[in-house]
């Protein structure tokens, strides 16, 4: 079985060279601040090169290659890949000191260290590493998505091979991966949208899963969910009730049910995945497109510039519903939504969960289908999408930093159905996702106070 | 007659990367190494430290049986190739069993070379190759109280080291006039000449050994110039020929060592050698070179594990670039590529960086040509050897970053490599 392991990022756009991390370092390492004994090393440009934009902070430290070449070069058999946690282990009772790893580190990452007479590498503080604590931009994150690879590799996959999502599309990436972690004892229901359109529900009589699914109406899937789960609550089955439906059948027709289901606390997850529209009748304008896009219902011409209102937050909707459990969640930060599943599945127990996926839709906002990830990575950078949770208790809290965002337009001009907006629409955009920030922030603030 | 899909010929760095290299493509085909060696696999350069005591004997496997029986490679130490027929796809071992194979690589490594100096092949002498050679010059390191080292090579040097801190008196004997050739120039081998003199061994450079003699408790060594030594412990460590006996008769064409394109293939089908055997492309030039070092071993091998896999991510090799790092007496000492102009092909508009401070021991000279790094070395002067390599094999344009590189290289080095990779 393949194994994925935990990682320590770098984002250079967010480094202002402070060295925080460096002296972190040395003191978990060396109990001192000199930065020779740092196994990351920032590297600030002291020089700015003469052309115009200052060149970016470089980093060098150990990457724990899954093909170790330092590992490959030692003729001690002092370097090993550590299977379990993926890290690169030194043995300083082999190590003789040869320096041939050093020749086999394109990164800088294994450099020998004069005051120590040895090599020093980054070990990652055995999956604490001090370094990332101590960022205070956000520079350096310590990515568990590796090990949710691993964890969840032996599970099932209920989800059946050959379905007819687009290409691109993650929705299938995450059915097959929610699936997986909330395990057979489970009913879906799938209202109309791309999912039941994939598959999900099947083909002549077979159903597109291993588990339980039906196709309620948009208007109903809520309440259906509730009286069967009262069903099973009744005979003494405890059975997760799972909806896997589009922004249109949450916000738009499905909302009166969603809400009273809400409302009741009835114990279900349901799970919003957000395209932006009804893409899969012919990319039609729902409440959740947001202001300027291009849809079949929202033309780019004479008398439109695409559409002309702006998007519901659906997810602080149902916040205001005081649910168990309420989030929202990007599938180019896995480790960030499996946090969150394992959440709502357990508020699931206790009453209604809601999480809101986002789903870029490469057929529909016209983007190529490699992009998925990426796209979904520069929502969230942006702050177009922002990474929440709410709990009645903790109040709202955000899982990933808003501060320091990319610039909007970044985002928005990688997708077709922007590329007609002019500055003004741009603008628009920009300020309703600072707004949203600051609303979203001022809730935080509240949580916090309470 | 046994069969193999893969069926490798040797154990040490070349061998294992290519079997690492074979098995992320191919899980399940069988594969076999056979090796002349009695042991597990170990590396030949681990073996000055097992001579120091620093390391155990027992403790500087590079893979054990639990790494073979995991991925289903059957191991068979202790037996020599005797011949190759190619036209069978058969091998046949010095014990007469033949094995059949898919896919051969030849990755049988070197031995020590001896020179051919009058009454050698009547005296006892001692090499360093082998995990027993390490042994025997260990024991005999303890017993001894007189050492010649014939040959200032890194093996030479490491031995005389080793020698002189166990308490012996040691005497280097060297052809050319300065230690490790190839690697640095003659000003950075002198500083290294200097350290072994400031530690009691004597460094007779510019002088060959033209007649050695048995003696009732040792040997007698003349010189050159006529002068005589006397010592009860001669270590011949004049470099190391790929080890290609087997290769007569098959056809597989050899030359200092086995002939190698960029896919480390050899002139025959389905046979591929890679590691201290081969002679392979230059980086600079070329030529097919022999360059026995550990890092090429490696490379070679990976190239030839996922040529014989079919991998398609399979990439051509760079060309075999000088590499080394060496430790003597708690100094570094660093090269990369390009050290001495004066011996290669390089001479003509190259510019050189040159910084010395004796007192300190630093030294540091670092060759461009057009703008590309083409060389660096270094005592003790901080370098990340493994970014020189690259700056090198990628000839990374560093016109803008020049200055800074020559004075911060492993800063420059970083930022620029990292830069790369973004």
């Amino acid at each position: 079985m393949a194994l994925g392991y935990n990682t320590i990022t770098f984002n250079p756009d967010k480094c202002d060279g402070c060295g925080d991390c460096m002296r972190a370092c040395s003191q978990a390492k060396a109990g001192t601040d000199d930065p020779v004994h740092s196994r990351i090393q920032i590297l600030a440009n002291e020089t700015p090169s003469t052309g115009e934009q200052q060149s970016p902070i470089e980093m060098a430290m150990c990457r724990q290659c899954g093909d170790p070449k330092c590992v490959s070069n030692c003729p001690a058999a002092a370097l090993s890949k550590d299977l379990s946690s993926g890290t690169i282990d030194w043995d300083s009772s082999k190590c003789v000191n040869c320096l041939l790893c050093t020749v086999g580190c394109a990164f800088g990452g294994i450099t020998y260290n004069v005051e120590v007479g040895h090599v020093t590498k980054c070990d990652t503080c055995d999956g604490n590493p001090a370094c990332v604590k101590v960022c205070p931009h956000g520079a350096l994150e310590y990515n568990t998505s590796g090990s949710v690879y691993t964890r969840i590799g032996d599970k099932e996959d209920l989800f059946v091979p050959g379905l007819s999502a687009c290409q691109g599309c993650n929705s299938e990436l995450l059915i097959r991966h929610t699936l997986r972690n909330v395990g057979s004892n489970v009913v879906v229901a799938t209202p109309p949208g791309c999912i039941p359109g994939m598959g999900t529900v099947g083909y002549n009589g077979k159903t597109g899963t291993k588990v339980p699914v039906f196709h309620p109406l948009l208007t109903n899937t809520a309440s259906m969910l509730a009286g069967i789960k009262k069903q099973y609550n009744r005979v003494g089955r405890d059975v997760t009730m799972l909806a896997l439906a589009g922004d249109g059948g949450v916000g738009d027709v499905g909302f009166q049910s969603l809400s009273g289901a809400a409302e009741r606390n009835e114990q279900q997850l349901f799970m919003c995945v957000d395209n932006e529209g009804y893409m899969n009748t012919g990319m039609q304008s729902s409440g959740s497109t947001p202001a300027g896009s291009w849809t079949s219902t929202t033309p780019v011409g004479k008398e439109m510039q695409g559409k002309r209102t702006d998007a519901k937050n659906m997810a602080r909707i149902m916040m205001m519903h005081n649910c168990e459990y309420v989030a929202t969640a990007s599938l180019s930060f896995m480790d960030d939504y499996y946090d969150k599943l394992d959440k709502a599945l357990a508020a699931s127990k206790r009453g209604f969960a809601y999480l809101h996926v986002y789903a870029p839709c490469p057929t529909g906002w016209r983007f190529p289908a490699a992009e998925t990830i990426e796209v979904c990575r520069k929502q969230v950078e942006s702050n177009f999408v922002t990474l929440w949770e709410f709990t009645p208790d903790q109040g709202l809290q955000f899982t990933r930093s808003v501060d320091k965002p990319a610039p909007l337009a970044d985002y928005l001009k990688q997708i077709g159905k922007y590329r007609h907006l002019n500055q003004d629409q741009i603008d628009h955009l920009q300020r309703r996702v600072d707004n949203q920030v600051k609303s979203l922030k001022a809730f935080e603030q509240t949580s916090a106070v309470s | 007659m046994q069969h193999s899909k893969y069926l490798i010929i040797g154990s040490s760095h070349a061998a294992l990367e290519a079997v690492a290299a074979i098995r992320m493509q191919d899980p399940d085909g069988s594969l076999t190494l056979i090796t002349r060696d009695k042991h597990l696999p170990y590396s030949p350069t681990v073996l000055p430290y097992v001579v120091s005591g620093r390391s155990q004997p027992d403790n500087i496997n590079l893979k054990d049986q639990a790494y073979f029986d995991l991925h289903a490679i059957e191991f068979i130490p202790g037996r020599k190739v005797e011949k190759i027929e190619p036209e069978n796809h058969c091998v046949i071992l010095d014990n007469g069993q033949q094995w059949q194979y898919d896919k051969l690589l030849l990755a049988t490594g070197a031995s020590p070379l001896i020179p051919p100096i009058s009454g050698l092949d009547q005296t006892e002498f001692l090499v360093l190759r082998t995990l027993e050679d390490a042994i025997a010059l260990r024991q005999a390191s303890s017993q001894a109280k007189k050492a010649i080292v014939l040959g200032a090579g890194l093996v030479g040097m490491h031995g005389a080291e080793n020698l002189a801190e166990a308490g012996l008196d040691v005497t280097v004997v060297e052809m050319q006039t300065q230690v490790l050739p190839g690697y640095f120039d003659p000003q950075a081998a002198g500083l290294i000449e200097s350290a072994f003199s400031q530690h009691g061994v004597t460094m007779k450079m510019g002088h060959r050994a033209v007649r050695i003699e048995q003696q009732d408790n040792g040997c007698q060594v003349e010189l050159e110039n006529g002068e005589t030594l006397e010592a009860d412990l001669l270590l011949v460590s004049t470099g190391v020929k790929p080890v290609t006996d087997y290769c007569a008769g098959s056809g597989i064409e050899t030359d200092q060592g086995i002939l190698v394109d960029d896919h480390m293939a050899t002139n025959q089908t389905d046979i591929w050698a890679a590691g201290d055997v081969t002679q392979a492309g230059d980086f600079y030039s070329n030529a097919q070179v022999v360059t026995g070092i550990l890092p090429d071993a490696v490379e070679q091998g990976r190239i030839a594990g996922m040529a014989m896999s079919e991998d398609p991510c399979l990439k051509s090799y760079n060309g075999g670039i000088p590499i080394n790092t060496y430790t003597f007496y708690g100094q570094q000492a660093i090269s990369v590529g390009v050290s001495d102009l004066s011996t290669g092909t390089l001479a003509d508009c190259s510019e050189v960086e040159l910084s010395v401070d004796t007192d300190n021991g630093f030294f540091q000279k670092i060759i461009f040509k057009d703008n590309q790094l083409q060389g660096i070395s270094g005592i003790n002067a901080a370098l990340d050897p493994g970014i020189m390599w690259q700056l090198i094999l990628r000839r990374i344009d560093l016109a803008d970053d020049k200055a800074d590189f020559v004075a911060k290289p492993l800063e420059t080095g970083r930022r620029l490599m990292s830069r790369t990779w973004r």
